[in-house]
């Protein structure tokens, strides 16, 4: 279904790694089943090691590095041999591809293991356009959007034109900038419930962003900005619709949005 | 001046309800982020500056003590004497005691964030020296007996009215009883106050954005000219300065000054720069009779050996608080001490202690803007994770974050019974929360559900959908 550039590839059918992260996994397992038709959409075999859990976020960023490097040996065991690894999240990427290189400067197994790892991870956006070539989806979704950067993602990882541009070739789609669409919305992990009158704040100005651009729909790539401002949101009575990007990429947009009720 | 970052959640709480300060926040924006990035964009090697100037800090840090050294000497050379403090205690008593030699009375000061650091103002007073600031906002918060919210804007915080008040109390002993309101009538008269401080002045202390060690200069970058008043004027000049702010070469320093007004302010480079060597010569028009440096250490000389000692690159612009959004929701004084926003997180827990300021490391998203705009390209988010590492390490982490964390990486490293276990909950709290989607409250969650809905999870985990998958699969 994808109009493609010629892929960069090692091979034409990669078998891909998903790196589910602990938030999908557990509130919106939608983004997973949409990051999977992505992936197999362009050719590749996905496979999810039953063996991963988190990236080990929470203790690396509370100085836990004991537990930190537990758990990142964990995921760097289990993503062993695939082609790639890939995950719909630049915070998860970002730590993965550049953290845990750092935190084995004096475990020379690991250390490869880790720098091995970084090389073939991916954050899942920039996977599909720049790896696997895709130009365009094939998707309809009706309405308005804008979108937020993650932090880490548009930092680490460098992800920023990407995501606007496949979104541009969605039908129907149509994508209004926020002011300081690149400033933190607060969540910050741990962050967010340590100082929560701060975070609050954050993302009350984020919130106000977004209803500025008259958008329906808030997406970003990242679920820990997006559970903390679809909760704002809510919170300050607004309705505007709440997203992952690769469930509109995936056309997997009609569930009911993140933080959204059922009557 | 007494650290308060223990108190860091109280004071920024107070902060963030503050309008007047709010509204002085919301000009960081249009005054500082905006006029940066303009100034950046017009300077195509910008980029290519901030990597060469991280490149040459770095190797004059690696032979920082050689050119501490050659400084000395050529400062001594010209006349001058360096002076050498462990800690802020020692600095104010050197200077001090210059001040006594001299039998100076009234003392002038330009703005300097070492004399905040050393708390070298209230040490003068009470030791009977008449001292007044130079520096417009200094001279605000002095009259105000606050110390500066910001690096570089010291009195940002202050509004007009306040202003207008302060001055209006202040400069009836001077004459002055009118009330003024509009900015410039306003610096009008602290200009006229301030004028015959410096022509009474005996001694004049100014502090160094730059030591240059191949002439023994020091470099003051200025907005007001105060500075260059300050070095001039009095019979005695003293530079209270840090060992970081030593460089090789005038080329180092033109180096550096392209990069520090454009990271601080957006201009191409301050109104004045002013570059200080020594004493009057027999054949020089003016100048000051005796010339001090006072050169402190207050825990840099550790940095240089420990995982810090990138911070020790920092040319003091503020770019990384104009751009913090912590900072930019709470203002300076709540970080409790002289340094706010991200660089001040940093050094706070190095110079007061992490025990008293474990807050501040802690108190960031890690977003990595400030890193982003940083002249110096200082690890900043990093540097931040080193100090919860070292908080972690000597176990001031509180124990409910500890053990929180134990018991959340147990289960993290037992997939068969986190699966499991997350799939029931999950179901759980989708049923719970179906109807609404969220939930405005949760038990153990208020940090979250106190100012945020919680989203409510879809059902089954995607471990759970995925295994019921392949086995349909297969
Ligand atoms: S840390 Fe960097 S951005 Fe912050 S004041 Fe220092 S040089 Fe400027």
């Amino acid at each position: 279904m994808y109009d493609n550039n010629p892929p960069k590839v090692r091979t034409q059918k990669p078998v891909v790694g998903l790196f589910v992260t602990c938030l999908t996994d557990l509130y919106r397992p939608s983004v997973a089943l949409a990051a999977v038709k992505l992936l197999e959409d362009t050719g590749a075999t996905v496979k999810v090691p039953r063996a991963q859990t988190c990236c080990g976020q929470p203790a690396l960023n509370n100085g836990d590095l004991k537990h930190s490097r537990q758990i990142a040996r964990q995921v760097i065991d289990a993503f062993s041999g695939f082609d790639y690894v890939v995950g719909p999240s630049g915070s998860c990427m970002g730590t993965i591809k550049t953290h845990y290189v750092e935190q084995f400067k004096d475990d020379p197994e690991y250390l490869e293991k880790a720098e091995d790892l970084a090389a073939r991870s991916y954050e899942l956006v920039s996977f599909l356009t720049d790896i696997m070539g895709v130009k365009s989806v094939n998707t309809t979704f009706e309405g308005t959007v804008t979108y937020h950067d993650s932090c880490s993602g548009l930092r680490e990882l460098g992800i920023h034109k990407q995501p606007r541009k496949i979104l541009k070739t969605v039908k129907g789609l149509s994508l209004t900038e926020m002011h300081d669409s690149d400033v933190c919305c607060g969540f910050g992990g741990t962050f967010c419930v340590k100082y929560p009158e701060i975070s609050g704040r954050m993302a009350s100005a984020k919130c106000a962003n977004i209803r500025n651009t008259g958008a329906d729909t808030l997406l970003a790539g990242d679920l820990g900005c997006l559970l903390n401002i679809a909760g704002r949101l809510r919170r300050e009575g607004d309705q505007t619709r709440v997203f992952h990007i690769a469930e509109v990429l995936a056309g997997m947009a009609d569930c009911p949005g993140i933080a959204e009720g059922q009557e | 001046m007494q650290p308060r970052s223990r108190d860091f959640k109280a004071l920024s709480a107070k902060s963030m309800k503050d309008e007047s300060l709010q509204g002085a926040l919301r000009q960081l924006e249009t005054g500082f982020v905006r006029a940066r990035r303009d100034s950046a964009s017009a300077l195509p090697e910008f980029e290519a500056l901030r990597d060469q100037a991280r490149d040459r800090l770095d190797d004059v840090l690696a032979n920082l003590d050689i050119h501490l050294l050659a400084y000395e000497q050529k400062v001594k050379s010209q006349g001058g004497h360096v002076h050498w403090a462990r800690d802020g205690k020692e600095l104010c008593e050197i200077v001090s005691k210059i001040c006594h030699d001299a039998e100076a009375k009234k003392i002038i000061r330009g703005k300097s964030m070492i004399g905040e650091e050393a708390g070298l103002n209230e040490a003068l007073e009470s030791d009977g020296f008449e001292v007044m600031e130079t520096d417009l906002g200094e001279y605000i918060l002095q009259l105000s007996k606050e110390g500066p919210s910001h690096i570089i804007a010291p009195a940002i915080h202050k509004t007009k009215d306040e202003i207008s008040d302060l001055f209006h109390e202040a400069h009836k002993a001077h004459g002055l009883t009118e009330r003024q309101s509009e900015t410039s009538a306003l610096v009008a008269e602290a200009r006229q106050v301030l004028r015959q401080a410096f022509l009474n002045a005996d001694a004049g202390i100014t502090g160094a954005n730059f030591l240059i060690a191949e002439t023994g200069s020091n470099i003051i970058v200025t907005n007001e000219g105060n500075g260059d008043l300050s070095c001039t004027l009095p019979r005695v000049h003293i530079v209270t300065a840090a060992i970081d702010k030593v460089i090789p070469t005038l080329e180092d320093a033109s180096l550096l000054l392209r990069l520090l007004a454009r990271s601080a302010t957006g201009q191409e480079i301050t109104a004045y720069t002013t570059l200080s060597t020594g004493p009057k010569h027999p054949d020089d028009a003016d100048g000051p009779e005796e010339y001090h440096v006072v050169l402190i250490d207050n825990g840099r000389s550790e940095m240089l050996g420990n995982e810090f000692r990138e911070m020790l690159r920092c040319i003091r612009c503020g770019a990384c608080m104009n751009h913090c959004p912590v900072y930019g929701n709470i203002g300076g004084h709540a970080y409790g001490w002289v340094y706010p926003g991200p660089m001040g997180s940093v050094l706070t827990p190095l110079m007061v202690g992490l025990d008293e300021a474990g807050n501040l490391p802690n108190a960031c998203t890690l977003n990595g803007r400030c890193q982003d705009v940083c002249p110096v390209r200082i690890p900043l988010p990093g540097l931040l994770k080193a100090h919860r590492v070292r908080e972690f390490e000597s176990r001031l982490t509180s124990s409910l974050v500890r053990y929180g964390l134990a018991g959340w990486a147990w289960l993290a490293r037992n997939p068969v019974i986190y699966h499991p276990l997350m799939n029931v909950s999950m179901r759980v709290m989708a049923v719970l929360g179906r109807r609404r989607g969220a939930f405005r409250w949760m038990p153990f969650a208020s940090g979250w559900t106190d100012v945020r809905d919680l989203p409510a999870p879809q059902g089954s985990t995607f471990q759970s959908i995925w295994r019921k998958r392949e086995r349909g699969d297969s």
